[in-house]
């Protein structure tokens, strides 16, 4: 594991991914007005006559991708995430219930989102997707990674949800580390027996610092980039809650729902152990630059500091 | 094609024997939606008999025409065509709405072959068939794509989402049937919220429109043979009577979802000999 750089935003990563998948001709982009934004719009320079573009009507897009799927296509279709939650129904009945591979990308998750304020800031994707059943639910940490992911999503054999972020983090992975990450299996960034950390998204590179500084205090803190909320691996998972005395999650995302919750449910059924999820506490955002808004909410690197040694 | 056979006379005795189809599976299951079922059959039987390219020991040929019946609800019409040309068994229909059956309440391409889409919650079927109509578009394939939509189903904005898409992208591989039946769930239509003059409304979309009695065969025949041959997305609204066929069912809000008991079972029969 290299040190973390600077790198792109994870939507990067995924318009990317797009045009490395573009050799398949099965791949087909959807556009609901926001694919400069959620960088779709790479692919459309490069194959518009493979790229369909809805206008702002999300349910449409998402019962159109489901109508390509049936008939082989394997459709990637984008918009910003909470506006995709307007077509939730359209995904539950219309793509996962008949088993149609639809991918579907929400960019500008969680309230790291910034200054266009609560209405565009996702804290509920995670979750309300999860619920869907055979779903697969992927919130990775960089662009690196979720160029990886995205790309591994060709032949994936269920639907699927990312969440892109908008704004920059630090860069996790390189060319070298990222070929080992697979989806539904979760990637240990740091070595650690006494607590872990297990986070998702933005907020990964947060929990790295903590855990290095948490070292400087002699507490040896194994940290996990979660990218794949759903299927939760759940091997990973009874590993290190054996080998640890308590787990920190860490999340841009709603407590309830996310992936606290699904490693809660999990653990309190198989290796009961204490959890502190760290994450937005039922409330929603404002305005205000990305810092500032993990701040308000208490997603800092200080607080999962505290919250690591209070276990 | 299939053997249905393509003369007004012949396809008129298919929905005939339809209509039986329809009101015994709907009895047999105490539940199911008779009403939208017998004002659609007419379309569907004219449909499959004249344009549907299919193959029923193939059905999931790449090739085919497709049909999204956007108003699931009216399964057992799909269960009956489907019964007609092959697809669907006595006992297939006879097993409509119980545990594990092929023919689900509302129609599910996960369950039944020769059913396209999964239907059930109103206003995505079009969104759906204009999908199939841009995949056939971009694999140069010369299937059309066939949706049924009922008019109370315009009341999702979907509907509206998708009539714009359609004729904004030129999908002339794509054509809806609208069963203009004037009642939904609750209602009459014009007690619950009227759509008007649903023509130029979808006119108003850049569609190409043509009125029929969606009860008249011939009317039906040449309305699809038009779609068909048209340049263009084009809407076939379709006005017909809610449960036609069975006296006490016609223009009945009440039979929209309701099963017959034995003695209307026994008095549909007779009507529908």
């Amino acid at each position: 594991m290299s040190a973390p750089s600077t790198g792109g935003a994870s939507r990067d990563g995924y318009g990317a991914a797009l045009l490395e998948l573009a050799n398949d001709p099965r791949v087909v982009v959807l556009e609901a007005d926001l694919g400069k934004s959620t960088k779709s719009c790479l692919f459309r320079a490069e194959h518009p006559e493979r790229t369909i573009s809805m206008g702002i009507a999300e349910q449409n897009m998402v019962s159109v991708a489901a109508g390509l799927s049936s008939c082989g296509k394997v459709p990637f279709a984008s918009t910003f995430a909470i506006f995709s939650e307007r077509a939730f129904e359209q995904v539950r009945n219309g793509v996962a219930r008949p088993g149609l591979i639809v991918h579907l990308c929400g960019s500008h998750g969680g309230i790291h989102t910034g200054t266009d304020g609560s209405s565009a800031q996702s804290i509920e994707d995670l979750a309300i997707y999860r619920t869907i059943p055979k779903m697969t639910v992927m919130h990775p940490c960089d662009d690196v990674s979720t160029k990886e992911l995205t790309k591994q999503l060709l032949d994936h054999d269920s639907p699927s949800y990312t969440r892109t972020a908008r704004n920059k983090t630090p860069r996790m992975y390189d060319d070298a580390s990222v070929a080992d990450l697979r989806i539904g299996k979760g990637s240990i960034l740091r070595e650690g027996s006494d607590v872990a950390i297990i986070a998702c998204g933005v907020m990964v590179h947060k929990a790295v610092t903590a855990a290095n500084n948490l070292a400087d205090e002699g507490v040896d803190v194994c940290v996990v980039d979660m990218h794949t909320i759903k299927p939760l691996d759940t091997n990973l998972i009874e590993k290190i809650s054996s080998k640890c005395r308590g787990i920190v999650t860490v999340e841009d995302h709603s407590v309830i729902g996310g992936l606290g919750s699904s490693i809660s449910e999990y653990l309190s059924g198989s290796n009961p152990t204490k959890v502190t999820r760290l994450g937005v506490q039922d409330r929603f955002g404002e305005s205000g630059d990305s810092e500032e808004l993990l701040d308000l909410v208490g997603l800092t690197v200080e607080r999962i500091e505290e919250a690591c040694r209070e276990l | 094609m299939n053997q249905l056979g393509t003369s007004v006379e012949l396809l008129e005795d298919t929905a005939k024997r339809c209509r039986r189809h329809i009101v015994k599976m709907v009895h047999k299951a105490g539940a199911g939606h008779p009403g939208g079922s017998l004002s659609a059959i007419d379309l569907i039987v004219g449909l499959y008999g004249t344009q549907m390219r299919i193959d029923v020991s193939n059905p999931n040929w790449t090739d085919r025409d497709r049909f999204v019946m956007s108003k699931g609800h009216a399964s057992p019409a799909v269960y009956s065509i489907l019964h007609e040309i092959g697809f669907l068994s006595q006992s297939d229909l006879d097993g409509f709405r119980t545990l594990g059956s092929v023919c689900q309440g509302h129609v599910d391409m996960k369950w039944t072959d020769g059913v396209d889409f999964s239907a059930g919650s109103l206003g995505m079927g079009l969104s759906f068939g204009i999908g199939c109509a841009f995949a056939g578009r971009m694999d140069g394939k010369e299937y059309q794509t066939w949706v049924m939509m009922g008019d109370g189903e315009t009341q999702e904005g979907q509907v509206w989402e998708a009539l714009m898409s359609a004729s904004y992208h030129n999908l002339n591989n794509l054509n809806v049937i609208i069963d203009r039946n004037r009642i939904q769930n609750d209602d009459f239509m014009d007690v619950q919220m009227e759509i008007g003059d649903i023509a130029s409304k979808v006119a108003s979309f850049d569609w190409s429109v043509k009125e029929i009695d969606g009860h008249d065969m011939q009317q039906i025949i040449e309305a699809i043979e038009w779609a068909s041959n048209t340049d263009s997305p084009c809407a076939i609204i379709a006005h017909t009577i809610k449960g036609k066929g069975v006296s006490f069912m016609e223009d009945n809000p009440s039979f929209h979802g309701k099963a017959p008991n034995d003695d209307e079972l026994a008095i549909a029969m007779e009507e529908l000999q």
